[in-house]
C-alpha cells in the first residue's frame, strides 16, 4: 500500500518536472518559458521529496525529514530567482510576445538601479 | 512496483535533463540561458533524490542540499551580474 | 533589555527547527545546539535585521499557507495543461497590481505567492514599493486578474502582518 503511494507520488514528480522542462523547451518567449520551470518543476521536486521522506521514514531507521528542508528551500528560493530573472530581462528589454510594460517605468527601473 | 515507478522516473528526469540543457545550447539570450541552468540544477535534484531512493542511501541528500544553494546563489550572481555589471555591490 | 539579548526571537524559532532538520535527529544535546545556534546567530548579525517581524495574527498565516498551497497543487495542473497544449492556448500579458502592503516582508511573501500560484509570475517592484509587475500566463481580462490577485491574497496578508489598529 504505502509502495503504491510512493510509486505514484515518484511518477507524479518526474512528470511535473519534465513538464517542466518541456516548458522551458517548446514555450514562445522568455517570459512564457519561465512559467514552466518555476512552477511545475518545484511542485515535481517536492513531490519526488516527499516520497523519500515517506521511504525514508518506513523503511529506514526512524522518522527521516531532513528531504522536507531541501523541499522548504526550494519552494522560498524558485520565486526569488524567477523574480530576479524577470527583473532582469525587462532590464536587458528580452523580446516578449505581450506588450512590455511602458518604457517610462522600465526607465525609472533603470534609473534605480543606478541610484541603489 | 516501486523498481519500475523508479526507471519511468528516471526516463523522464533524465529527458528533463536533455531539454533542459537544449535550451542552455541554444538560447537566444542571456536570461534564457541563466533560467536553463536554474532549471539544470533544480533537474540534478531530482536526479539525486531519485538516486537516494533506489539505492537507499540518505547521504545523497546532503548533495542535493549543497546543490540547491549553490545553485540558487549562482543565478543570483548571475543575474545580479546583468543587472548591473557587478557582483559585489 | 530583552530586546538587546533575543533580537528576533521567530528567527530564533526557526534557525532552531532548521538544525534539527538538518541533522535529523531529536536528541536533547541537539535542540541545545540549536537553540545555542539559534540565538547567536540573530545576536551577531543583528545589522543585517533593521526591522523586527511583527506577524499580528499567527493562525491566520497557518490558513494563508494552506490556501496556498493548495493554489499551488491547482495551479500546476493548469500551467501543465498549458505548457502540454502548446502555444495556442497561452496568451501572456503583463499587469499592474498596485500595493497597499508596506512590509517589506509581506510584500515579499505575496511577490513570492503570485509566483508560485495560477500562471502568474512576479516580473519587477517599482523602486517606491508600489507597483508590483506581474507577468500572466494566460490573461483574459487583466483587470479581474488583478482583483483575483488583490483579493485572494493581498488583503489576507494585510489582515495579518499590518491590521488596522
Amino acid at each position: 500500500m504505502l509502495e503504491i503511494a510512493i510509486s505514484v507520488l515518484i511518477i507524479i514528480g518526474a512528470a511535473f518536472t519534465f513538464i517542466g522542462s518541456l516548458g522551458l523547451a517548446r514555450l514562445g518567449d522568455f517570459y512564457t518559458r519561465l512559467h514552466g520551470p518555476t512552477k511545475a518543476t518545484t511542485l515535481g521536486v517536492g513531490a519526488l521529496l516527499i516520497a523519500s521522506v515517506i521511504h525514508f521514514s518506513t523503511t529506514g531507521q526512524g522518522v527521516s525529514l531532513h528531504e522536507v528542508l531541501v523541499t522548504i528551500f526550494l519552494f522560498i528560493t524558485a520565486p526569488v530567482s524567477a523574480h530576479l530573472l524577470a527583473k532582469t530581462a525587462l532590464h536587458l528589454r528580452v523580446g516578449s510576445l505581450a506588450p512590455t510594460p511602458p518604457r517610462a517605468e522600465a526607465a525609472a527601473a533603470a534609473k534605480a538601479q543606478r541610484d541603489d | 512496483m516501486l523498481s519500475i515507478a523508479l526507471i519511468i522516473a528516471f526516463t523522464l528526469v533524465c529527458a528533463a535533463l536533455i531539454l533542459s540543457l537544449w535550451r542552455l545550447l541554444v538560447g537566444p539570450d542571456h536570461p534564457d540561458r541563466i533560467l536553463a541552468l536554474d532549471t539544470l540544477y533544480v533537474n540534478t535534484i531530482a536526479l539525486l533524490v531519485l538516486l537516494g531512493i533506489l539505492l537507499g542511501s540518505a547521504l545523497y541528500f546532503e548533495a542535493a542540499l549543497l546543490i540547491a544553494m549553490m545553485g540558487f546563489v549562482g543565478t543570483v550572481a548571475l543575474c545580479k551580474y546583468l543587472l548591473r555589471g557587478d557582483i559585489i555591490e | 533589555m530583552l530586546h538587546r539579548l533575543l533580537p528576533h526571537p521567530l528567527l530564533t524559532v526557526t534557525l532552531a527547527l532548521t538544525w534539527l532538520l538538518l541533522v535529523n535527529s531529536l536528541t536533547p544535546g541537539q535542540a541545545l545546539i540549536g537553540l545555542i545556534l539559534g540565538w547567536a546567530i540573530p545576536v551577531f548579525t543583528r545589522r543585517f535585521w533593521p526591522e523586527r517581524v511583527r506577524i499580528a495574527r499567527p493562525w491566520w498565516l497557518v490558513f494563508f499557507l494552506i490556501k496556498v498551497l493548495w493554489d499551488i497543487l491547482v495551479a500546476n495542473v493548469a500551467v501543465a495543461v498549458l505548457i502540454v497544449g502548446g502555444q495556442r492556448f497561452a496568451r501572456p500579458a503583463f499587469v499592474a497590481v498596485p500595493l497597499e502592503l508596506r512590509t517589506e516582508l509581506a510584500i515579499g511573501i505575496l511577490a513570492n505567492t503570485i509566483s508560485l500560484t495560477p500562471g502568474t509570475v512576479s516580473a519587477w517592484l517599482s523602486p517606491d514599493r508600489k507597483l508590483l509587475m506581474v507577468h500572466g500566463l494566460r490573461v483574459n481580462d487583466p483587470d479581474a486578474l488583478v482583483q483575483e490577485i488583490k483579493t485572494r491574497y493581498e488583503r489576507p496578508l494585510v489582515d495579518i502582518f499590518e491590521p488596522p489598529c
